[in-house]
């Protein structure tokens, strides 16, 4: 069965202009420089959104989303303080500078602060088509969601749900500093996911399946999410502990998306200026095999992480962090670029569309190729260390013989020192996973510490 | 629930936008008309500010305000959600027939009269941001500064930050459920990087709660985390490969605990068990852990980080005991989940902030000490692992597997503590690794304050404790194989 909502309208249907969004970032600016600052930057922010979940076939949950944030940050000379609201009425904006304001009356001078160079700021501002808006209501969500969720409860084995969802957000963000710059984009996000259970009481196991994309066309079919779901709950069923060993160890690509997020852990700015970082002084040096490239692609259209400007109106380009396994730079604001004597690589707010190239191999292939050793398909807990690179964490997978899947497995860790295995990278997948905005292939690594019985 | 509470609340939420509670029971009216079975609306304004040092300077500082309502509508298993930024009559009303639509117009209901549950308050009504001058804030990250660099020439970065919330909650319920509760909660923190012979390592250290920040100053807390920030990196500077395999565990009092909060704890969650997603459900009455352990989810702990005078859905908090002597006794339920199961809400309904839903979550969760000197369980294991700090956790509530991540620990050696060991997981399954509890401490501690849970998106501040504990066999995910 389905609801029959009323009242509900299309997401997008009161998304703010960015020109309401850039008056309020001039009001921010204005009063921040009334009140004696040398120097302000501010972004604001609104978003709208419908999700829908089902479960067991009925409707669960429709929540309608609608949010804003304002955050401003300022300068006295080389003093800062920031704040942020979610009331963009002119007194509660006075007040979010006032408080602002009040905090850099204590912090201390820091002759590394203050805002981009003025030539580094974004001065065109290419379409990166990220706003793609979808008209959908209420009941055309929770329509989708119980497809998704059918496909994957119809799949004999599969016992239990905890549902499908649907979620669609259109936001604006809009970002403007005291050298003169005022910019505004806008993007959408849309997502379909579904978690199936098979098997009964000790035997039973979870897994999932999740589409997302800026425009609703290039989602996975909702069906195609729910088939996928349950096939990968079928496939753990029987899954076994192994006894203690070592060997290689297949990441699937959205597993191998964390390797890559723990390398920009470990070259961003602050980890670096901190000593904290088991890559540091590795600039200019192998850490890959001389076959690994990883660039960032920015303008990508239509890509999660694709903006023309980063967190701190600074252009984005173009780059290749890691070329021929040599590592070419680091992930850097403003702040930690001049502390470490370099320039900002426009990463303010995180890395966009950071790719590790992939290989040629299907994931197939390099099963074949492993020969023998384990598949790792969801990993748990945090276990990495980025200071010394000690990584230990849970995994569940499959244990491959023959260069074919044996069985499934579960309750073991998988361990290692990430520089040994950023080094023992012996192939990578031609299965690029392109949902986040750090798109991995599969990566097979040649030796890793297995803990078990 | 205080009276200062409701009126602190009414000041802030209500008052500002000519509200009262009459227009609360108008909103709620209109919901009921639409064949809905139960409703809310949760104001929340919240005010936080964090400090932070690094490189001996104080150099960020960051204020924020938030403020808004959620309204929730529910009809059997569905719920329709929308919230408001702003604290104003349309916006509420506009939120409540967003969220009204997931039921069709049929019979009507009436909000039942106010009540409030008499409920003395378990920490003070204050605005933490206001116990300690900004000058006093900033020196008190000075002094972690000063002493952890002092400790130790190895000693080459420190990080300290402090950090407070103001929070003030008014819910209002179909039910004539009215509550409110102004609730404070502030964290002092120290990372320090020790580095020796090339070789660096970090150690940190912590803790608060449900007060201002007035004793850490007086209690020298800046002090204490400072110098144990610094122990911890030292050891680690020490420590050798952890071993791989199955072996002999002893856990740590206090903040190891973290080992109850995954085994556990998540799946006793009422809405897992409810949907008979969780590996303990339907286990009530079945044993799940070794006799002589019993575990409380317990929110009344006056100040503790993890505890609450009244949920987000202004039920009163308890002290709920999950498992007692080895044997299930209980979930933990929020409003929605204890109706759909015909049991008791327990107080374990929490939200993030008004823009997400309440689901059952975790106040303080600790096991009861035993009887055995922790002396005596270390000497009694001759090949294994002590384990005394911990990073964080994930459990897959479906399977039972957990992990927790140990970020200070030794080798055990014929009975004795000797080397210490890397950071590395443990992994084992949930209803059946406390079974193989063989002794449980006399030392029950709670952390020092320092605990956030994640689930579904959401972060909530929690607690957790307990006495040194013996795990005959757990995986230890090190590297060393030999």
């Amino acid at each position: 069965m389905s609801a029959t909502p009323v009242e509900t309208a299309p997401a997008s249907a009161e998304l703010p202009a960015p020109e309401a969004l850039e008056h309020v970032i001039e009001q921010a600016l204005a009063t921040a420089t009334r009140a004696g600052a040398s120097a302000a930057e501010a972004t604001a922010s609104a978003a709208l959104g419908l999700s829908a979940s089902v479960r067991m076939g009925e409707v669960e949950t429709l929540e309608h989303h609608r949010r804003r944030d304002l955050s401003i940050t300022v300068f006295f000379g080389q003093r800062t303080g920031s704040a942020s609201t979610t009331d963009f009425r002119e007194a509660a904006v006075a007040e979010a500078v006032e408080a602002a304001c009040r905090i850099a009356r204590f912090t201390a001078e820091d002759p590394y602060s203050g805002l981009p160079e003025r030539e580094r700021l974004a001065s065109t501002f290419p379409d990166l088509d990220l706003y793609h808006p979808w008209a959908l209501d209420a009941e055309g969500a929770i329509d989708l969601a119980l497809a998704c969720e059918g496909a994957a409860r119809e799949q004999p084995g599969i016992t239990n749900s905890e549902g499908a969802g649907i979620d669609t957000h259109a936001g604006v963000i809009a970002l403007g500093n005291t050298h003169g710059f005022l910019a505004s984009e806008r993007g959408s996000r849309h997502s379909i996911g579904c978690a199936v259970i098979g098997g009964e009481g000790d035997a039973m196991q979870r897994d999932f399946w999740h589409t997302v994309a800026r425009a609703a066309d290039d989602l996975e079919p909702a069906v195609d999410v729910g088939r996928r779901a349950a096939a990968r709950t079928l496939a753990r069923l029987g899954a076994r502990q192994i006894a203690t060993t070592e060997c290689p160890v297949l990441f699937a690509p959205e597993m191998a998306r964390s390797l890559i997020g723990h390398l920009v852990g470990a070259v961003r700015g602050s980890a670096l200026y901190r000593e904290a970082s088991f890559l540091k002084d590795r600039l200019g040096e192998a850490i890959f095999p001389a076959f690994v490239r990883l660039h960032e692609q920015p303008h990508r259209p239509r890509a999660l992480g694709s903006c023309a400007f980063d967190r701190e109106g600074v252009a984005t380009a173009a780059r290749d962090l890691v070329r021929d396994g040599v590592l070419q730079g680091y992930v850097l604001d403003t702040y930690a670029a001049r502390r470490l004597g370099m320039a900002t690589t426009a990463n303010a707010g995180g890395v966009h569309n950071l790719t590790l190239e992939p290989g040629e191999a299907s994931f197939d292939e390099l099963v074949a190729r492993m020969e023998r050793g384990l598949i790792v398909t969801e990993m748990m807990g945090q276990g990495v260390n980025t200071v010394t690179g000690d990584y230990s964490r849970g995994a569940a997978g499959y244990w491959v013989e023959d260069g074919a899947i044996s069985h499934p497995v579960q309750e073991i860790t998988v361990a290692g020192r990430l520089q040994d295995m950023y080094a023992g990278i012996v192939a990578l997948g031609n299965d690029l996973d392109t949902r986040s905005s750090i798109r991995t292939p599969s990566i097979l690594i040649d030796r890793m510490t297995i803990a078990g019985s | 629930m205080t009276r200062q509470a409701i009126d602190i609340a009414h000041d802030h939420l209500l008052a500002p936008a000519g509200l009262e509670t009459g227009s609360l029971e108008r909103v709620l009216d209109r919901m009921l008309g639409h064949a809905v079975d139960a409703g809310d609306l949760y104001f929340q304004s919240a005010r936080h500010e964090t400090w932070v040092l690094e490189d001996g300077i104080v150099r960020e500082g960051s204020h924020g305000t938030e403020r808004g309502v959620g309204v929730r509508a529910m009809a059997g298993e569905r719920t329709g959600f929308a919230y408001a930024d702003d604290i104003e009559l349309p916006a509420l009303e506009q939120a409540a027939g967003a969220a009204r639509a997931i039921a069709r117009a049929g019979q009507s209901g009436r909000v039942a009269a106010w009540q409030s549950a008499p409920r003395a308050a378990l920490y003070p009504a204050i605005d933490p941001l206001a116990t300690l001058s900004d000058d006093d804030k900033v020196e008190l990250l000075a002094t972690c500064d000063r002493v952890a660099r002092a400790a130790d020439p190895a000693v080459r970065q420190v990080i300290a930050s402090l950090a407070g919330v103001h929070e003030v909650v008014l819910v209002a319920a179909s039910d004539g459920t009215l509550s409110a509760d102004v609730r404070p909660l502030v964290r002092l923190n120290v990372a320090v990087i020790a580095e020796r012979n090339g070789r660096r390592e970090q150690g940190g250290a912590g803790g608060g709660g449900r007060c201002g920040y007035e004793w850490l100053v007086t209690q020298d807390k800046a002090c204490e985390y400072a110098q144990e920030a610094v122990r911890q990196a030292l050891v680690n500077l020490e420590a050798e490969d952890a071993p791989a395999g199955t072996l002999p565990v002893v856990l740590g009092a206090g903040w190891p605990g973290v080992l109850l909060h995954e085994a556990v704890g998540h799946g006793l969650e009422g809405d897992f068990n409810r949907k008979g997603t969780s590996a303990f459900s339907g286990r009530i009455g079945e044993r799940v852990a070794a006799p002589g352990c019993t575990v409380v989810d317990d929110g009344t702990l006056p100040g503790r980080r993890g505890s609450l005078t009244v949920d987000d859905e202004g039920t009163a908090s308890a002290c709920n005991t999950l498992i007692e002597d080895g044997i299930l006794v209980g979930y933990m339920q929020d409003r929605l989940n204890a109706r759909l199961s015909g049991n008791a809400p327990t107080g374990n309904g929490r939200r993030e902030s008004y823009a997400h839903l309440p689901m059952p979550r975790m106040t303080n969760t600790y096991m009861r000490n035993g009887e055995h000197d922790p002396g005596e369980i270390i000497a009694s294991v001759k090949d294994g692992l002590y384990a005394v700090n911990f990073g964080g956790g994930q459990v897959d509530i479906t399977s039972g597997k957990f992990v927790f991540s140990a970020s200070e620990a030794y080798r055990i050696e014929n009975g004795r503590i000797t080397t210490p060991v890397r950071g590395a997981t443990l992994i084992g399954n949930g209803a059946e690794a406390l079974t193989r509890i063989s002794m449980v401490g006399n030392d029950l501690a709670l952390d020092p304050g320092i605990g956030m849970c994640g689930k579904e998106g959401q972060s909530v501040p929690v607690g957790v404790g307990q006495p040194t504990l013996k795990l005959d066999g757990i995986t230890v995910g090190g590297t060393a194989t030999g």
